[in-house]
């Protein structure tokens, strides 16, 4: 019998050919808590679906020992059936069902088919009384607040008999108390033998809860060390350390006047406590590269999509443009202004998925083709499509070929030729190259290079460090809805940016 | 005829030669993209029901006289899955269909019987009506959220309420000659051929045309057998069909109809920015908004363009009956429906095309048609119906992973 509870042995895993793990390992004790970090895109939550699997075995290498024995989960059922639970960043409960239902969804105690109720409602009181949770147990999910549904979560893993915990960004939308109380139900859980994965962009949690720390960055395993003898700063340099080598093609290019003044942009959910934007003011200037660095959830892309017109929820922002005052209300205005987005989510906001390379690309721009009697200008659209896809060197057998079947370079590069149909003069990038081999990445800052060159201005938005430091000409750094910082390219760190994305967490708990 | 449309953006890989060593058949099918290849089969699917029920009653299936009746009994379901097809293409239903063609039948033959009204005035306010009453159904789909399935079953119920008040719940008969014209009469044989031949003439035209402007950009055409091979197989089937016709009667009037909202619906669907921008929003609505699509107001327009569609078939059907009637259209929008799926529209949206509709309507008719001369009770009629769905439907699922 190994010390090890849970055992990852040189974990591979691919997508079409990019190696979103290579070779990671990592070790568990019973009754440990050992957290993951790791810059966003660094694989850790691809490492847990592993784990939790999601992937199933078969679809990566290397080997997963739980409790002695390899486990070879073909899905979430069978590594639930070990002991393993993954509590995810959006909570997978619903919302209209009662605690008690929630807690024994998929898993009730019946007798002859039928729900026997009071066995279900004894023991989700008993449940509930581990983690602290002093509520009837057939309340129902919506009225309680995240981070009481946190708490049914784990109830419910509990329920299931889980001996491993996998906590993804558990504390991201909790207030302090609440944090507090969730750490001190792990510290619990820890005491009872039950172990934890913790993954979590907060040090200072990090290193109030766990064992050991492993860090991870581009898929590799960096190291793992015992939390004692680490410090914030120690954490940081594992997870950002890397020199940039000839990933980016930066150019010198002439910047400008300023041409673009964001004022006062503010968003906000309906209903939510604190807005996703919060009072942010900007320029941007004629050929220039305007960097958006932050966590995942400070508020980037929403920020976007205020300049864009497509924010789902109460938004306010002045944008003047060439000093003309714009009131974009939707994206038809904003392309109409000469404002373009490629959005974060592809599959969601930028391919109509069945449709031709070909009517992708045009999808923007097609009152140009289109004539009141003879219709679209088929030709001269063909002309057109031929031409961007030689000059952003699209790989397609066919311009009738539909958009979902090429990689995601590819789709990315279609959507890119859509946008600069409509010649814009501010093109904002949402990760442009999320999910996207390093060839391709290549290739689009090539592009992003020639088109600041030729006058264009350009907003990127990106998760990845080295690239906002590789790209842009200056950087902005935003938290939790806020500016936080505003650096020129020369002389900037991923140290400086990282510190002043997570400055927040810091300061308060030093 | 539809075929050689929806080649006009050649895809790049016809620059290259066909396969060495196969015959022209072989190649010809490789330069076929999926979604003609699904026509085809469809196609295929018609001629072996054609083919079974002729062997099955001695050759009267394929009389004149029955084509005649075959294809004027298709008119009213085809042009209303012509209307169909587009609200689905945009991921929406419509269920109001039928109550919506009862209702302006119901209109048309109030105006007409009680109020003497002429046949110019007749049709003009029952076209309005019905792009109104569309426009209505679209605008609590697209500007006020409400899911269509629901809009269009409480059109469904306050349609067929209206008719019944407005008729007062009986028959309004008889209607006058000139409306009755409309869906009962035929055109006499020089029509019909000039129609035909017009029809050909400009496919071949616009082959010629499409041709000319691809040297003109500097783009390779496909060869000249390929182009003009499929244009000429589409005119010859047009021609032969036109000749069975005037065996019997002549060009029926209502099918006259039907072929000019054929032709008009695949250029809207296929050559404007209109139909791109519908597909682009049952593809994927949002990508399309981020786009600069204007999302609202095209799905209006679809529903206002299908109710326009179910006016003309509200005038051919009043017409044919030669009254008004509370139950006319009753569960038409099915029929609709049904013509359009077999036809290989998605419900999911993004897919389908007006040419496979109308393949589904003439499946569905040749059916009922075929078991009804072969005196097949009503209820296996049905049972084979909602079999014929299943499987279509099935074998689409099957063949799109």
């Amino acid at each position: 019998m190994s010390e090890f509870l849970l055992e990852l042995r040189n974990i591979v895993k691919e997508f079409s050919g990019v190696k979103a793990l290579n070779g990671v390992t990592l070790t568990v004790k019973p009754g440990e808590v050992v957290s993951l970090c790791g810059e966003n895109g660094s694989g850790k939550s691809t490492l847990m679906k592993v784990v939790s699997g999601v992937w199933p075995h078969g679809s990566y290498s290397g080997e997963i020992i739980f409790d002695g024995r390899h486990l070879e989960a073909k899905g979430i059922r069978d590594s639930e059936a070990v002991g393993i639970a993954i509590i995810h960043q959006e909570l997978a409960l619903v919302k209209e069902m009662t605690v008690l239902e929630n807690i024994f969804l998929g898993n009730e105690i019946t007798h002859w088919g039928r729900l026997n109720t009071e066995a279900m409602f004894k023991r989700t009181q008993e449940l509930l009384k581990r983690v602290q949770l002093d509520i009837n147990p057939d309340t129902p999910l919506k009225e309680l607040g995240v981070g009481q549904q946190q708490l049914v979560e784990i109830a419910k893993a509990l329920n299931k008999n889980a001996r491993l915990l996998i906590l993804d960004e558990p504390t991201s939308s909790l207030t302090e108390r609440e944090i507090e109380l969730l750490l001190e139900i792990v510290r619990q859980l820890r005491r009872e033998g039950i172990s934890c994965v913790y993954i979590s962009h907060k040090l200072n949690e990090v290193l109030a809860l766990s064992d050991r720390v492993t860090v991870i960055r581009d898929g590799e395993l960096i190291g793992t060390c015992d939390a004692d003898s680490l410090t914030q700063n120690d954490i940081i340099q594992m997870m950002v350390g890397r020199e940039l080598d000839q990933l980016f093609p930066r150019e010198a290019h002439p910047i400008g006047d300023v041409i673009l003044e964001v004022n006062r942009a503010y968003a906000c959910k309906p209903g939510a406590s604190r807005p996703q934007v919060d009072d942010i003011s900007f320029n941007l200037r004629k050929g220039e590269i305007l960097g958006i660095a932050g966590l995942v959830g400070s508020g980037r892309t929403e920020l976007m999509q205020c300049l864009f017109g497509c924010y789902e929820g109460e938004s306010r922002v002045d944008i003047t443009l060439h000093g003309r005052k714009l009131n974009i209300t939707n994206s038809r205005e904003a392309l109409g202004a000469g404002i373009a987005m490629v959005p974060e989510d592809r599959k969601r906001h930028g391919i109509v998925p069945i449709m031709s390379v070909g009517r992708n690309m045009t999808l923007s721009k097609l009152d140009f083709y289109s004539r009141w009697v003879s219709g679209v200008n088929e030709q001269a659209e063909y002309v057109d499509v031929l031409d961007y896809i030689r000059r952003l060197t699209v790989k397609t057998a066919s311009t009738e070929l539909a958009i979902k079947n090429l990689s995601g370079g590819n789709q990315q590069k279609v959507i890119l030729a859509k946008l600069l149909m409509t010649e814009p003069e501010v093109l904002i990038l949402d990760e442009p190259t999320r999910g996207i081999d390093v060839g391709a990445k290549y290739e689009i800052y090539k592009l992003m290079y020639e088109l600041v060159n030729q006058g264009m201005s350009i907003i990127m938005v990106s998760s990845e460090l080295p690239e906002v430091l590789g790209i842009s000409d200056r950087v902005l750094v935003m938290h939790e809805g806020r500016l936080k910082g505003e650096f020129d390219h020369r002389g900037l760190t991923q140290e400086m940016i990282m510190d002043c994305a997570i400055a927040e967490e810091i300061r308060s708990h030093d | 005829m539809i075929k050689t449309l929806m080649g006009a953006v050649a895809p790049l890989s016809r620059d290259r030669s066909p396969g060495q060593g196969t015959g022209p058949v072989v190649s010809m099918l490789k330069r076929l993209t999926t979604a003609q290849m699904q026509m085809l089969v469809m196609v295929a699917a018609l001629l072996i029901i054609a083919v079974f029920f002729t062997l099955a009653t001695d050759g009267s299936f394929i009389s004149s006289r029955n084509v005649s009746n075959l294809i004027r009994q298709t008119a009213i379901v085809g042009i209303l899955a012509i209307g169909m097809v587009f609200v689905i293409i945009s991921a929406e239903i419509d269920l109001s269909v039928g109550s919506m063609m009862g209702l302006l039948g119901g209109i048309a033959a109030i105006m007409d019987v009680w109020y003497g009204v002429p046949l110019p005035l007749t049709i003009l306010i029952t076209l309005a009506s019905g792009l109104l009453l569309g426009l209505f159904n679209g605008w609590w789909v697209a500007y006020q959220k409400v899911p269509s399935f629901i809009v269009t079953l409480a059109g469904m119920l306050a349609f067929r309420g209206a008719l019944v008040g407005l008729t007062d719940g009986s028959t309004v008969a008889p209607t006058s000659g000139a409306l009755s014209s409309i869906g009962q009469s035929y055109l006499p044989g020089g029509w019909g051929w000039s129609f035909g031949i017009l029809v050909g003439a400009g496919l071949l035209l616009s082959v010629m045309k499409k041709r000319g402007s691809q040297r003109l950009h500097d783009l390779k055409p496909a060869p000249v057998a390929f182009d003009y091979g499929k244009a000429g197989v589409t005119v010859l089937a047009l021609l032969g069909l036109l000749w069975v016709l005037e065996e019997y009667r002549g060009l029926p009037t209502p099918v006259l109809i039907m072929a000019a909202l054929i032709l008009v619906m695949t250029l809207v669907s296929r050559r404007t920015a209109f139909g791109r921008r519908i597909y682009a929003i049952g593809g994927n609505l949002e990508a399309a908004r981020m786009s600069g699509v204007n999302v609202e107001m095209n799905k209006m327009l679809v529903f206002g363009l299908n109710g326009l569609i179910v006016a003309i078939a509200a005038l051919i059907l009043t017409s044919r009956l030669g009254a008004g009637s509370p139950s006319a259209g009753n569960m038409a929008e099915l029929d609709a429906i049904a013509a359009c799926v077999i036809g290989g529209t998605s419900l999911a949206g993004g897919i389908g095309s007006v040419f496979g509709a109308i393949m589904g309507a003439l499946i569905m008719a040749s059916l009922d048609n075929g078991m009804s001369m072969l005196d097949v009770p009503t209820f296996w009629q049905m049972i084979v119906k909602g079999g014929i769905l299943l499987l279509a439907v099935w074998m689409d699922a099957k063949t799109r992973k």
